[in-house]
């Protein structure tokens, strides 16, 4: 596999987000969440997004979503001005259990999105069973979420991602709430996914490994007011693998100079 | 079985055959007309009501709660999911819900009878429809509130229209509440019917009630009682186990997720 | 143990059997749209009435009935019937809450307890209180003595199971480590089991301070006992419709001050209470 440029700009940036920032509140309450932000995702790239702890990731991702109204900058999706959840994109939680179902199966999970899209019954059951089995689900279609694991929902959330047929896959710390050996397998499981239905991903972690492994560019942020500290390109061989990869001296070098930034930008916090 | 539940099992059981004996033992000892003896009650009650004024007297008044409680829960929960949903709406709808909820509902007898012109069905339904608005309008207003932020996102980010969103989002996550409410509803409802029917009626287990009361027939007065007491326990029963299945998944879904 | 379904509402989740009234917000909107709202429905109900699209015989118009109300405010007559129904109320609220609260501890601390008298709750409960009102009568007459009885009874099974609720609430951890700390068992009721129960018996006394008002109207409406409830049948009896209207109108008032009371101070005993707290995830 072809290793991914730096800059992303040799290839068709279809996600550009300029000068982002958000802010709550005025005058000398304000709270920056977002200072100014800017990077370009290229098509079918994996980003990831890194920072400190309380650095507005995730209200990053929602602007990026358009749940959230930036307060400066802009999001352009394949040029277009981002404003409202554009149906490109489809958004995993890190809350699994919040964001399923618990009234219904996991095939009507998955079905939520489709049901408003102009396709016919047999298309949309034919897309459900696909997502299903790319996540390796297909023996609990007709469970509940909550009677499978926490991984295992969170596979569901994907799977209802995937259905959604989107250009770009946002993630927001999807891994966090699952137990280490299963988010191995869960980032495998995304990196399948990216190859098999040719997605962007943008992949919002706070574990510094995770986002080394998967990504082919790290996007490292500051403290709060945040912005782009660096771009960490990520050019190891594909496809990634647990072991091998993570036995690689270059691995180790960039999760160390990855982890070196944003030591520095970990600011001591006041306990709430 | 262990011992524990076994014990506990027989006390169920035992207590409340217990106040039976001790009923009819006391009514038997002592002798007044106004508390016959419990045989005495029981034989007017399968007299009265098992079937003869069945058709009469019961099934009106099944009519009524039945009218009033599903015209209530339709309204209230029609009324709730906007009202749970809009700010402004809810602060335009505050002060009346809150008035009215608080309000005794006997106080609209006299009220209801002369602003319908009757005393029939319509007036006693109405009557009944009004007051078991508000616990479901209450508890629905809650549940739409109260609906987990993360959904409401998901909904938004898969761009599902605001119709599906009541529909398969909204009014499934609010069904707990809503239905906590109906339950509550259609206890008063009961009562709501029986008040109405004592204060001006022809007919139902109210009347009887009244009737009976007033000339001096105490043995199908209590056996009125008795069918009374019965309606409401077993529509609660009822109720619960309807609640049981339709909530079956809310019950797995909290014993699964620590909350 | 009696299950939470079979207690208080279907989600087990807690206490709070439909909401108390909320905290009024000072803030523009806040104030203003529900102003406007009742002016409007004033307004509504004067012009309904005075354009007799529901005749005026039948339905008084506001105006009407205000100074109907008006006039009565200042009687003496109007509130001594005032306060005999808030006699009739208080005394119901009091003893209904002296009797379930105890009575409510011991059942939600005692499985066994619980077990053996769950049956008669879940029947004498959903036993509507206006069957009782004949039986009344021929017990304790038409008097204060019947009135206090039946907003007793029914306002004691409400706080009756939210008692028994909270006791069953008390995080086990909470006792156990009383426990371990060598705390009696006096000492882990009085400091740990009554302070958690506290939410619960104020969303208790809240919903039966209201049952209580309902019932101590129903008795003087139905009985004739001395209150606002008498004096309603009155006025229905001698079709003085405008003073029907406005005693209605005096009842909700204090059904509402009772409520809003209430609703207060359950905000207050809520307030450090895991279901009142947003969560910060």
């Amino acid at each position: 596999m072809a290793s991914r440029l730096a800059g992303g700009d040799a290839a068709v940036s279809i996600l550009e987000i300029k000068d982002l920032g958000k802010t709550y509140g005025t005058g000398v309450r304000a709270t920056h969440a977002v200072g100014r932000v800017t990077f370009d995702v290229a098509e079918r790239e994996f980003v990831c997004v890194v920072g400190p702890s309380g650095c507005g990731k995730t209200t990053l991702l929602k602007a990026i979503a358009g749940l959230l109204e930036p307060s400066r900058g802009e999001v352009l999706l394949n040029g277009k001005r981002v404003t409202d959840p554009p149906p490109e994109m489809a958004l995993v939680f890190q809350e699994y259990g919040r964001s399923l179902m618990p009234w219904t199966s996991v095939r009507n999970n998955v079905l939520l999105p489709l049901r408003h899209k102009k396709l016919d019954r047999p298309a949309r059951a034919r897309l459900v069973e696909e997502a299903v089995e790319a996540v390796g689900l297909t023996r609990f279609l007709d469970h509940y979420p909550w009677q499978l694991s926490g991984g295992m929902q969170q596979r569901v959330a994907i799977a209802r991602a995937l259905a959604y047929q989107p250009a770009i896959l946002l993630m927001d710390e999807p891994f966090a709430s699952v137990d280490a050996q299963t988010r191995g397998d869960l980032e495998d499981l995304v990196l399948r996914v990216r190859e098999q239905f040719g997605i962007t991903i943008v992949f919002v972690t706070h574990d510094i490994d995770e986002s080394v492994y998967i990504a082919d560019r790290v996007i490292v942020l500051t403290h709060s007011p945040t912005e782009v500290k660096e771009i960490v390109a990520v050019p190891l061989p594909q496809p990634r693998d647990q072991i091998a990869t993570k036995a690689l001296p270059e691995f180790v070098d960039l999760r160390g100079h990855v982890q070196r930034l944003i030591r520095v930008e970990r600011v001591p916090v006041a306990v709430e | 079985m262990t011992r524990r539940r076994a014990l506990g099992l027989a006390l169920e059981i035992l207590v409340p055959v217990l106040i039976l004996i001790a009923w009819q033992l006391w009514t038997a000892h002592a002798h007044t007309f106004k508390f016959p003896r419990l045989s005495t009650i029981l034989v007017d009650f399968r007299h009265e009501y098992l079937f003869a004024k069945f058709g009469s007297d019961v099934i009106p008044s099944l009519e009524r709660i039945f009218a009033g409680f599903g015209i209530a829960t339709v309204a209230g929960v029609a009324l709730g999911v906007p009202l749970g949903m809009s700010t402004t709406l809810r602060r335009f709808a505050i002060p009346h819900v809150e008035y009215w909820r608080a309000m005794p509902p006997p106080a609209l007898l006299p009220i209801s009878i002369i602003l319908l012109h009757s005393i029939q069905n319509r007036q006693k339904i109405a009557f009944i429809a009004f007051f078991c608005l508000f616990p479901v309008l209450l508890n629905t207003m809650d549940a739409v509130r109260a609906i987990d932020p993360t959904l409401i996102d998901t909904a938004r980010s898969y761009r599902v229209p605001w119709h599906q969103r009541i529909l398969r989002l909204v009014l499934p996550s609010a069904l707990p509440q809503i239905i906590a409410g109906m339950r509550n509803s259609l206890a008063l409802a009961v009562i709501m019917m029986v008040l109405s029917e004592y204060w001006s009626s022809s007919s139902g287990v109210g009347y009887q009630l009244l009737i009976s009361k007033n000339t001096f027939q105490f043995g199908p007065m209590w056996a009125a009682i008795i069918l009374i007491g019965l309606l409401g326990y077993l529509l609660n029963v009822l109720f619960v186990l309807f609640e049981h299945r339709v909530l079956a998944w809310h019950r797995g879904w909290r014993a699964a997720t620590p909350q | 143990m009696l299950a939470p379904e079979q207690l208080a509402d279907a989600t087990g989740s807690g206490a709070l059997a439909a909401a108390p009234a909320p905290r009024f917000r000072v803030s523009p909107a806040g104030v203003l749209i529900p102003t406007v709202s009742v002016a409007a429905s004033l307004g509504l109900w004067e012009l309904i009435s005075r354009t007799n699209t529901i005749s005026q015989h039948d339905l008084p118009a506001m105006s009407t009935s205000f100074s109907a109300l008006w006039t009565l405010v200042q009687t003496g007559a109007f509130w001594t019937a005032f306060a005999r129904t808030v006699r009739g109320w208080a005394l119901g609220l009091a003893i209904a809450t002296a009797l379930a609260v105890p009575i409510g501890i011991v059942l939600g601390s005692f499985d066994l307890a619980g077990r053996a008298f769950r049956v008669p709750i879940e029947f004498l409960r959903p036993i509507p209180s206006a069957v009782l009102i004949p039986v009344l009568f021929l017990t304790l007459g038409t008097n204060l003595k019947s009135e206090v009885f039946l907003a007793t009874f029914c306002a004691f099974w409400p706080l009756l199971v939210q008692t028994m609720y909270g006791v069953r609430d008390v995080d086990p951890l909470a006792l156990d480590t009383g426990r371990s700390f060598g705390l009696s068992a006096l000492e882990r009721l009085t400091r740990i089991t009554l302070p958690s129960c506290v939410p619960y018996i104020a969303t208790g006394v809240r919903i039966s301070s209201t049952v209580s008002l309902i019932l101590a109207f129903t008795a003087e409406l139905f009985m004739g006992i001395p209150g606002l409830g008498q004096k309603v049948n009155f006025a229905s009896s001698f079709g003085q419709t405008d003073q029907v209207f406005a005693y209605a109108i005096a009842v909700g008032f204090l059904g509402l001050a009772i409520h809003l009371l209430f609703s207060a101070l359950e905000r207050r005993a809520l307030r450090w209470h895991p279901s009142q707290r947003r969560g910060t995830s």
